[in-house]
């Protein structure tokens, strides 16, 4: 007896609507002929013709993309390595290792920001250097690396505790066990992990804020200070933008996983047919 | 999945790539360096910025703070350089007093002989050592007569009447300072039961009002969200073009007189660009373009007879004498006092 | 015992150099954790206990009951908007994990997708709509709520006409920023819990007889437990420091804790040591807040964002 749970439709749709609604109305200004946020005067383009035109917008995205894509890349790498390391370890060295793993994950972000600018800051009187790039990279990295190691150790407890013995019995250096037969097997947790510490970089804005210093700019610090003057509907462009491009990349990414569905359902009823 | 993954990868990136080059079409002359200018927002016509890049070849990396204190933290901080700062009389003195600007070469800036005399050897840089003045102007109330009715008193910012639609400074020196101003003390005073007055007149006033807000003035009073909020008068004329309807007004208590000036912090790394920069922002061509797009007054001497405003907008930016006389300039306070100011606000807002 | 299963497990008794080696992997980043979040958090410590002179001092603690409005508020606020996000969030994730497979994907994705526009946007975006002159305002005004309104106020002389709904710089403006930009948050790891709920439990609760009410209260409630806290932690934490939603969305008349640190520090008043003292007491109270939760759920944390 199924029942309708029409009750529950209703309120998981107005939920949906509650989600959205803000997010059209931004990009329904972002057309807007005038400044105004809340009054419809006329359809134009003007405001995307400003954010394509001005230097600062664009510098902080490249710099966002390049910090993100950097940052996530060199997590993974790091993140994996440690995560085969801590599974390779007693109990009791782990356990803590992890706990401390945790507190970027856990801790308020404005709490790692101000800790990282604090740390860089002393270090920087002593060694010389200042708030930059570097810095940036370095504090993303860090809250980067917990969300690999979340995703990847799962992984490697479901591994067949067996394959490092089956491929060292098949004459693999443990280096080549690594690289050929673990490594392939924990894949999807790598690119899991990759892809949120991506997404943890690119929507940072409070730790971005206290590591970057007076040199470099993420987009996030950018609409921070936009808000903070007069607000322009190239606000709205920005967001419009950035919903078009997450909504397309995430149409592709399962249209072509219903592809692969689909190829592999037809393989998988080939196979039984035949047998 | 694996290719997918990096096929959006190499997209991300080549966008990354293609937003960088190109965004503008300009092109700078051999790169010359570069100069980070840190200034009060809505406080520079960036054509000029444009100019000044082609004009010298120099990359001018352009950020903004919100008050005076804001700076001053950032600045504290560390870990951070500026070429070119441009913080408030007070600011200056405090700057100067805590050992943290370079003095400057003044032969590199052979502008500052067209600096009007009244506004060389003021009482925060007395030699002349450490600044050039950039604007000046003065402080008043911006409000919708149709809403609030005439305005001639501080009174209308404290009034219940009003309450909901009233703005106020988002930063310390400029709320005491107003508070003491209605109470017919001086800005600058250090008496304690004077600034614990101006405190509790403030207390009073917080739940009357719509927000703390620095530069989010502009919209909320141009577009009648708020309608009466203190601020600095070119910032009226600016938001007076896009809303006609808004006045302003100093009132007859007194108010706060004050100049913003170009200093260069210790620790900067391009000292010759920063000293480029402040000269070409002093020259009376590009003052005047400045001043015309900002509202603000200039100290350049020539400016006021070439300037092409409105005569509505040179009453404003050039007020005469009898209300100049009212107005009081901030001056650094000792120690104590600022921490008493920083303790008192932090207690404000909470 | 529990020796011999973990060597088999480490893959058997190999040489001790070979063991070393694979857990050499994780020393880079052991050094990294010590250098980059060991470090931080004991200068925020240091700098809690030291006055601006260098010596040690429990005065930046001692000003502290001054601050307890905002502590108190920012407590509340954050409990306020988790509540809430659980409210809406746990039907929500009952409903989607009802679905099928495929249009779970679809959406669970629709839900990640706001997650995804940066959260400064989503803020400012309920500006828009919340201000005096904003959409829903001038919404109201359109339909004549506030001319209805005023009427019945009519013979009244004390009476002021009204214009307009006080919704922004309110407490329940942030509080809806809160709700709105965390509510992804809770959704999602209920809803991965309880999908992997076996539905043959289900099955077998309603054929001991069990009502839908029951099934939900004995079965399927202890059993998401893990989620609900998941999603708590995610929406608390993050609510209870904020410092952007209450900028935007209050204009600087709601203090939380997330501005009071930051005035601190890059704001209008400049006292890191200060600073650093709120913020090693924020640290306490999210690890009390964890340790209890992690009293009513069990085993190891887990990120669940997937």
């Amino acid at each position: 007896m199924k029942k309708k749970y029409t009750g529950g439709k209703i309120f998981t749709a107005l939920t949906y609507i509650f989600l959205y609604a803000p997010i059209v109305v931004l990009i329904v200004f972002s057309f807007n002929s005038t400044k105004s946020r809340s009054v419809w005067s006329g359809f134009t383009f003007e405001w995307y013709r400003q954010l394509f035109t001005d230097d600062l917008v664009m510098s902080s995205l490249q710099t966002t993309l390049l910090v993100s894509v950097l940052a996530s890349l060199t997590a993974a790498l790091i993140g994996t390595f440690a995560a085969i390391g801590f599974y390779n370890m007693k109990k009791k060295w782990r356990s803590p290792l992890l706990l401390i793993n945790n507190i970027p994950v856990v801790n308020a972000d404005i709490i790692t920001g101000v800790s990282l600018s604090l740390l860089f800051v002393s270090a920087g009187l002593i060694m010389g250097f200042e708030l930059g790039f570097g810095t940036l990279l370095i504090a993303h990295i860090t809250f980067d690396i917990p969300y690999v190691i979340l995703s990847v150790m799962p992984k490697l407890y479901q591994l067949d505790r067996n394959l490092f013995e089956a491929a060292q019995d098949l004459g693999c250096t443990w280096f080549q066990t690594i690289y050929r037969v673990i490594i392939p097997e924990i894949m999807p947790g790598i690119i899991n992990g990759l892809l949120i510490a991506f997404t943890m970089s690119v929507d940072d804005f409070v730790i971005s804020y206290f590591t970057a210093g007076s040199s470099v700019q993420t987009l996030s610090m950018t609409i921070y200070a936009m808000t903070r003057r007069r607000i322009s509907p190239e606000i709205n462009a920005i967001s419009t933008l950035l919903f078009a491009t997450v909504l397309i990349l995430l149409l592709i990414v399962n249209l072509r996983e219903e592809r692969q569905h689909k190829a592999e359902k037809i393989k998988e009823d080939l196979l039984e047919g035949t047998v | 999945m694996k290719k997918t993954i990096c096929i959006i990868l190499s997209a991300v990136v080549l966008v990354g790539l293609f937003s960088g080059c190109g965004s503008s079409g300009k092109e700078t002359p051999k790169s010359k360096g570069e100069v980070n200018v840190y200034n009060w927002g809505e406080y520079i016509d960036t054509d000029l910025i444009t100019q000044f890049e082609n004009d010298t070849g120099i990359k001018v990396n352009y950020k903004t703070f919100e008050s005076n204190e804001q700076m001053y933290s950032v600045l504290k901080q560390g870990g951070v350089s500026y070429d070119v700062i441009i913080p408030s009389d007070y600011m200056v003195a405090r700057l100067i007093s805590e050992n943290m600007l370079e003095p400057l070469d003044y032969s590199k800036i052979s502008n500052y002989s067209l600096i009007a005399g009244n506004m060389k050897n003021l009482v925060y840089d007395p030699d002349n050592k450490y600044s050039v003045p950039y604007m000046w102007g003065t402080v008043g109330i911006i409000y919708d007569p149709k809403v609030v009715g005439e305005v001639d008193s501080w009174s209308a910012l404290f009034d219940p009447k009003n309450s909901g639609k009233i703005l106020m400074f988002d930063n310390s020196r400029d709320a005491m300072g107003i508070a003491l101003k209605y109470l017919g003390f001086s800005t600058n005073t250090t008496d304690e039961s004077q600034l614990n007055q101006a405190y509790e007149l403030l207390k009073k006033q917080k739940p009357l009002l719509q927000g703390y807000v620095m530069d989010q003035v502009f919209d909320k009073l141009e577009s009648g969200e708020a309608a009466i909020g203190p601020y600095y008068a070119g910032d009226f004329l600016t938001m007076h073009q896009e809303n006609p309807n808004l006045e302003f007004c100093i009132p007859k208590e007194g108010s706060n007189l004050f100049v913003d000036a170009m200093c260069i912090p210790k620790g900067a790394q391009n000292k010759d660009n920063a000293e480029t920069f402040i000269n070409y922002m002093t020259a009376t061509e590009q003052s005047m373009k400045n001043s015309e797009f900002i509202g603000y007054t200039s100290p350049n001497s020539a400016v006021k007879n070439e300037i092409d405003v409105d005569d509505y907008s040179k009453s404003i930016m050039y007020p005469d004498d009898a209300v100049l006389a009212k107005c009081e300039t901030y001056t650094n306070l000792p120690q104590a006092t600022l921490d008493y100011y920083d303790a008192v606000w932090v207690k404000l807002k909470s | 015992m529990n020796e011999n299963a973990e060597s088999v497990r480490l893959g058997g008794v190999g040489s001790f150099l070979d063991r070393f080696r694979r857990q050499a992997f994780a020393y880079p980043y052991i050094i990294w954790l010590a250098i980059f979040v060991v470090i931080p958090i004991m200068l925020i410590a240091v700098y809690a206990f030291t006055s601006v002179k260098g010596g040690f001092t429990l005065n930046n603690f001692a000003g502290m009951p001054e601050y307890a409005p905002v502590f108190g508020r920012s407590l509340w606020l954050a409990f306020v908007a988790t509540v809430f996000c659980l409210l809406i969030g746990y039907p929500v994730a009952l409903a989607i994990s009802r679905t099928t497979p495929k249009t779970q994907r679809v959406l669970l994705m629709l839900v990640m997708l706001p997650m995804w526009i940066n959260f400064l946007l989503r803020t400012y975006a309920w500006m828009s709509i919340l201000e005096n002159t904003g959409l829903l305002n001038r919404f109201f005004a359109s339909v004549g709520v506030f001319n209805w309104i005023n009427s019945l106020h009519a013979g009244d002389p004390n009476y002021t006409p009204i214009t307009h709904f006080q919704l922004i710089n309110t407490d329940g403006a942030v509080v809806l920023g809160m709700i709105y930009n965390y509510l992804p948050f809770m959704i999602l790891p209920i809803e991965s819990v309880i999908v992997k709920i076996d539905p043959f439990v289900i099955e077998a609760a309603q054929d001991l007889g069990a009502g839908s009410g029951t099934v939900f209260r004995k079965v399927v409630l202890p059993l998401s437990l893990s989620g609900v806290i998941s999603g708590i932690t995610m929406v608390f934490v993050p609510a209870v420091s904020t410092f952007v939603i209450s900028k935007l969305l209050s204009n600087g008349t709601v203090m939380l804790l997330g501005d009071l640190i930051e005035m601190q520090f890059t704001g209008s008043a400049y006292n890191p040591h200060l600073g650093a003292a709120i913020s090693l007491i924020m640290m306490v109270i999210v690890v009390i807040c964890m340790s209890i939760m992690n009293k009513f759920g069990e085993g190891e944390e887990q990120a669940v964002v997937m």
